[in-house]
């Protein structure tokens, strides 16, 4: 074997390595929550534009999202949602850790729709819980988007609603994720 | 180095790499850590549960296009007894709508029963506390605002003419203020109003105050607040124990902030509560008085 078969074997070797740890990532994930009440004359939804995720293709997924960059109608409403009930200043981020676990029906190098669960532990407000739910995935080219809706009861993760204001918010939140991920090149 | 050792050598290297590549992924927060860590700053909000501590102005703001309802109540002397129901039988006032314009720019209007006296500031945030990136350690807040004194003869001295600017004042403060955790809020107000008539020769023109107002949030809607000014060149007569001095309770029910307070103080803008006569806190000439705030979106915010 020569020096130069030997450099051309390392070099595929970390070649490999690299498809291997191939990733997708997006920095504008975007999450919506709804926890109006029912008859609410009033409507809590927020939104929040900027939110990291990345995914890997052996179906590991991570996401983070920040607290403080929710966006309301109502600045008040903003106001007591960090301050009273997510308390932003002593949590600042959701964060989601988990996989895809049918990742083998899903080929994230051939474009498609496909149907796919995604589930992981969840932490908001402090407060862990595992989540299983379907995610909507779809491969053109190099994106992946991604969409995904489901629903979350407040008191699993210790967010109080006070009766005075029980007639507006509820005690579930609908929540719902938009995300379009493109490989991350390093 | 031999060839086959060389061979060897680079099959670890491989298997090295591989090995350090899964224990990454193992690794908790390993995935996101790729992403780097993407430099933000955290503006401080909520030092404060509304712009006023209790009588002066504090350090927060109103949001863009939200208006302030705000009803301001002062009842008569406790000292005053049984008689007045320990000052509840009368009752003085302040009906006041206040604006936010930009994060940084707000400014409102008032009116209080005493003196029939109307009342305007603009108020503006010079520096915002925040922490991250951008790290100011303090708020840096202006405010500057005229009264109108609106009774019909506003003058004891007959011979004052009653015009226009002879019935106004003016107030300018400098707020600066730190929040220093979640429950504990501190600010400085140096303060100087300007009256363009007073009541006698003695009395300057001009006074000099440095106030300074706090909070400490017990629950998460409720919190101890205090507001004090010590006027630097008082008005004849009066002794450091008339220095208005408000002590009170905020209480946030969701729509609505309530602060219950004592005060020395009847004015319910810095004029008034600066230059008038308050009562002496050594004497019990203290009274209750309560405002009430809600907030009003004027315009809602688009979340498409």
């Amino acid at each position: 074997m020569t020096m130069k078969s030997l450099f051309s074997f390392l070099f595929l070797c970390s070649l490999s390595s690299a498809v291997f740890a191939q990733q997708y990532f997006t920095r504008d994930a975007i999450v919506r929550f709804d926890a109006t009440a029912a008859n609410s004359p009033e409507t809590i939804q927020a939104v929040s534009k900027s939110n990291s995720c990345v995914l890997t293709n052996e179906g590991n997924v991570e996401m983070a999202v920040l607290i403080k960059n929710f966006q309301f109608e109502r600045a008040l409403m903003q106001e007591h949602f960090n301050e009273n009930y997510m308390e932003s200043t002593k949590y600042p981020k959701a964060v989601f850790k988990g996989k895809i676990d049918n990742m083998s029906a899903v080929k994230l190098d051939k474009d498609g729709t496909y149907k796919a669960n995604v589930s992981g532990a969840m932490t908001i407000h402090g407060v862990t819980k595992n989540i299983n739910t379907p995610v909507d995935l779809v491969v053109k080219g190099d994106k992946i988007s991604a969409k995904l809706a489901f629903s979350v009861q407040l008191a699993d993760y210790k967010i109080t609603i006070p009766n005075l204001v029980a007639d507006k918010v509820g005690k579930t939140a609908s929540i719902k994720l938009e995300a379009e991920l493109v490989p991350l090149k390093k | 180095m031999t060839m086959k050792k060389l061979l060897l050598f680079a099959l670890l290297f491989c298997a090295m790499g591989t090995s350090t590549l899964f224990a990454q992924n193992k690794e908790e927060g390993s995935l996101l850590d790729q992403l780097g860590e993407e430099k933000t700053t955290d503006k401080v909000t909520n030092g404060f549960k509304s712009p006023r501590v209790i009588n002066s102005h504090s350090m927060e703001m109103l949001a863009p296009a939200t208006m302030d309802f705000r009803i301001l109540h002062r009842f008569g002397r406790i000292s005053d007894g049984f008689y007045n129901l320990f000052g509840l039988d009368n009752a003085t006032m302040r009906m006041g709508f206040d604006f936010g314009i930009t994060k940084n720019l707000m400014a409102g209007i008032g009116r209080s029963t005493s003196k029939k006296e109307m009342d305007a500031f603009v108020k503006y945030r010079l520096l915002w506390q925040s922490e991250g990136e951008k790290n100011m350690p303090f708020s840096l807040v202006w405010v500057s605002g005229v009264t109108r004194n609106g009774l019909k003869s506003p003058f004891d001295n007959a011979e004052i003419p009653v015009t226009f600017s002879n019935r106004l004042s003016y107030y300018h403060a400098v707020i600066i203020g730190r929040k220093f955790s979640d429950n504990f809020t501190l600010q400085l107000e140096p303060t100087m109003v300007h009256r363009n008539i007073v009541e006698s020769q003695q009395i300057p023109n001009n006074l000099y105050a440095l106030g300074v107002g706090g909070r400490y949030k017990f629950t998460k809607r409720m919190a101890l607040t205090w507001d004090y000014s010590y006027i630097l060149n008082s008005v004849p007569g009066r002794n450091s124990s008339h220095n208005p001095l408000s002590i009170g309770l905020d209480i946030e029910t969701g729509g609505h902030v309530f602060q219950l307070h004592f005060s020395n103080a009847v004015g319910m803008n810095e004029r008034a509560y600066i230059s008038d006569e308050n009562g002496n806190w050594a004497d019990g000439q203290i009274q209750f008085g309560f405002n009430l705030s809600r907030v009003f979106q004027l315009k809602k915010k688009s979340l498409e």
